[in-house]
């Protein structure tokens, strides 16, 4: 398997605070990482060193071949988008959708000036929103929505590797359910490489291929989804699972918690 | 059940903005001594608001239009932001001090006496007891403990739960849910827990009610609406519990 991205020893510090130490990681080409990790293990940060939003003390980050510096070029910051979680703060609340798509489509030269409002309409239709929603607000639409927007826009510039950084946490389930739905019909249609941030433990399970689990600033484990979850290699991961809450067993097994 | 007299009794309670538009319409449920009913549902669907209604204290704007609510005990509330619960300029111990002071009526001194005592069974670091904190300075699952005592410290005979454990980590999550668990063991209080998450609700409750858009569309035992649910939108919350395998070996293969 071929290599989207290779992250080698990097580490950051936020003064005296170390928020990554030493992480390797290996992504593979047209493959969804999972990364678990409780709040301040750091797994927002290493989104972000990746994304280039934050410049690393240590380590280097290898798109490809070629290594990340700290300029990166309008390419190689195309390659990488990234969905936040939430996408109350992420839309401008003063640009229609109209603008908020056809700014990167612009600035990246996906399509000429005459096809971006026909690029836009594909956009929304790829995320199962209606055209008309084009010259509407972000107010204008739920929460759910507003995060297929803010996936529209990431998906506008053709990435390599798309970050999404809990997408779903600040939705409700059901429509989690939905978001789910359309990031795995979009991974299958467009056969992305996604990097895929979430603190869910059944989010991870319905979107992943490989699991990788932080604690701390340090990578403790990265193994195929299907190993992770029955099988977990370290004593942390195994606490991490057993302490979703579980469902009551169903009348079958008889055995009821 | 029935002989028990209900200590919680909520009749067709109605609730609207005062721009007529109705939040809750028409829930009625009741709770026996030492039950936990379980209210699940997704936003909006006015469970923060009924809860609010039990304690008397409904946002600016929103009022009870019709029914009523009849309860012989006091009922103390567990926030879902432990940090917008707390002040943020005042030690914990100190706060949690003064609602002893004020709701207990014993003296200052013996105040603090109980409040420690109550940080100290809810599993807060001793430490506390020789330098007071600031919320601030607490982690968000230590911060939901002082909130849960600070509600366990006017001896309520009901505890309202707004979604404690939505903003914590899953590990944090268990243990505040054993701790509640156990203290309701101890303490013989009843509970009303709201949830999104039907999972916890399941585990935690006897009896569960399914809200959606201000009224309850279904309610029963929690096993029975978890194996035959009647609506649809319960049928669809039990769906959206994304599944996990089941794990192999124990805990104590890392010991």
């Amino acid at each position: 398997m071929e290599l989207a991205l290779q992250i080698k020893d990097l580490t950051v510090h936020y003064g005296g605070f170390t928020a990554l130490d030493c992480i390797n990681l290996n992504l593979e080409q047209h493959t969804t990482l999972g990364l678990v990790g409780e709040s301040g293990s750091g797994k927002s940060t290493l989104a972000r060193v990746i994304a280039g939003l934050i410049a690393p003390h240590e380590g280097k980050i290898l798109l490809g071949t070629q290594e990340l510096k700290k300029k990166r070029s309008r390419e190689q910051r195309k390659t990488i988008q990234m969905i936040f979680q939430n996408p109350d703060a992420s839309l401008n609340p003063k640009h229609s959708i109209r603008q908020i798509l056809s700014e990167p489509l612009l600035f990246h030269k996906i399509v000429g000036r005459t096809d971006v409002e026909q690029r836009c309409k594909e956009l929304l239709n790829q995320v199962h929103l209606e055209q008309k929603a084009l010259d509407k607000f972000p107010h204008e639409f739920s929460g759910g929505q507003r995060q297929r927007i803010a996936i529209a826009r990431a998906l506008s510039v053709e990435p390599n590797i798309l970050i999404a950084d809990e997408p779903t946490s600040a939705l409700d389930v059901s429509v989690q359910l939905s978001v789910l739905e359309l990031f795995n019909t979009l991974k299958a249609e467009l056969n992305l490489t996604m990097l895929f941030i979430s603190h869910d433990l059944g989010v991870i399970n319905a979107i992943s291929d490989t699991v990788a689990v932080m604690r701390q600033g340090k990578l403790v484990e990265q193994s195929p989804k299907d190993q992770f979850f029955i099988r977990p290699k370290h004593e942390y991961s195994y606490e991490l699972l057993s302490a979703v809450p579980k469902m009551p067993k169903s009348s079958t097994s008889g055995g009821f918690l | 059940m029935m002989s028990i007299q209900p200590i919680l009794e909520i009749n067709a309670l109605s609730l609207a903005a005062k721009s007529k538009e109705r939040l809750v319409n028409n829930v009625s449920f009741s709770l026996s001594k030492g039950e936990s009913l379980g209210l699940v549902g997704e936003s909006g669907s006015g469970k923060s608001l009924t809860l609010r209604a039990i304690l008397g204290l409904l946002p600016n704007g929103v009022e009870q239009t019709g029914g009523t609510i009849k309860s012989d005990v006091s009922s103390a509330m567990v926030f879902q932001d432990p940090r917008g619960a707390l002040d943020p300029l005042c030690m914990v111990v100190n706060q949690l001090a003064e609602v002893v002071y004020y709701r207990q009526k014993v003296s200052r001194k013996a105040s603090r006496m109980i409040a420690l005592e109550l940080l100290e069974r809810l599993g807060l670091p001793d430490s506390l007891k020789k330098k007071d904190r600031y919320p601030s300075q607490l982690s968000g699952g230590q911060c939901q403990r002082v909130v849960i005592a600070l509600a366990l410290a006017c001896k309520p005979g009901i505890l309202l739960c707004d979604e404690p454990t939505t903003a914590l980590d899953v590990t944090v999550q268990r243990q505040i849910i054993e701790t509640i668990t156990n203290l309701q063991q101890e303490l013989g209080f009843a509970m009303v827990f709201v949830t999104h998450n039907l999972a916890i609700a399941a585990n935690l409750c006897s009896r569960l009610c399914v809200m959606k858009q201000g009224q309850i569309v279904e309610h029963g035992a929690t096993l029975d609406i978890l194996q035959n649910p009647s609506d649809p939108y319960t049928q669809m919350l039990i769906d959206s519990v994304l599944p996990l395998p089941e794990l192999e070996g124990s805990r104590d293969s890392w010991n």
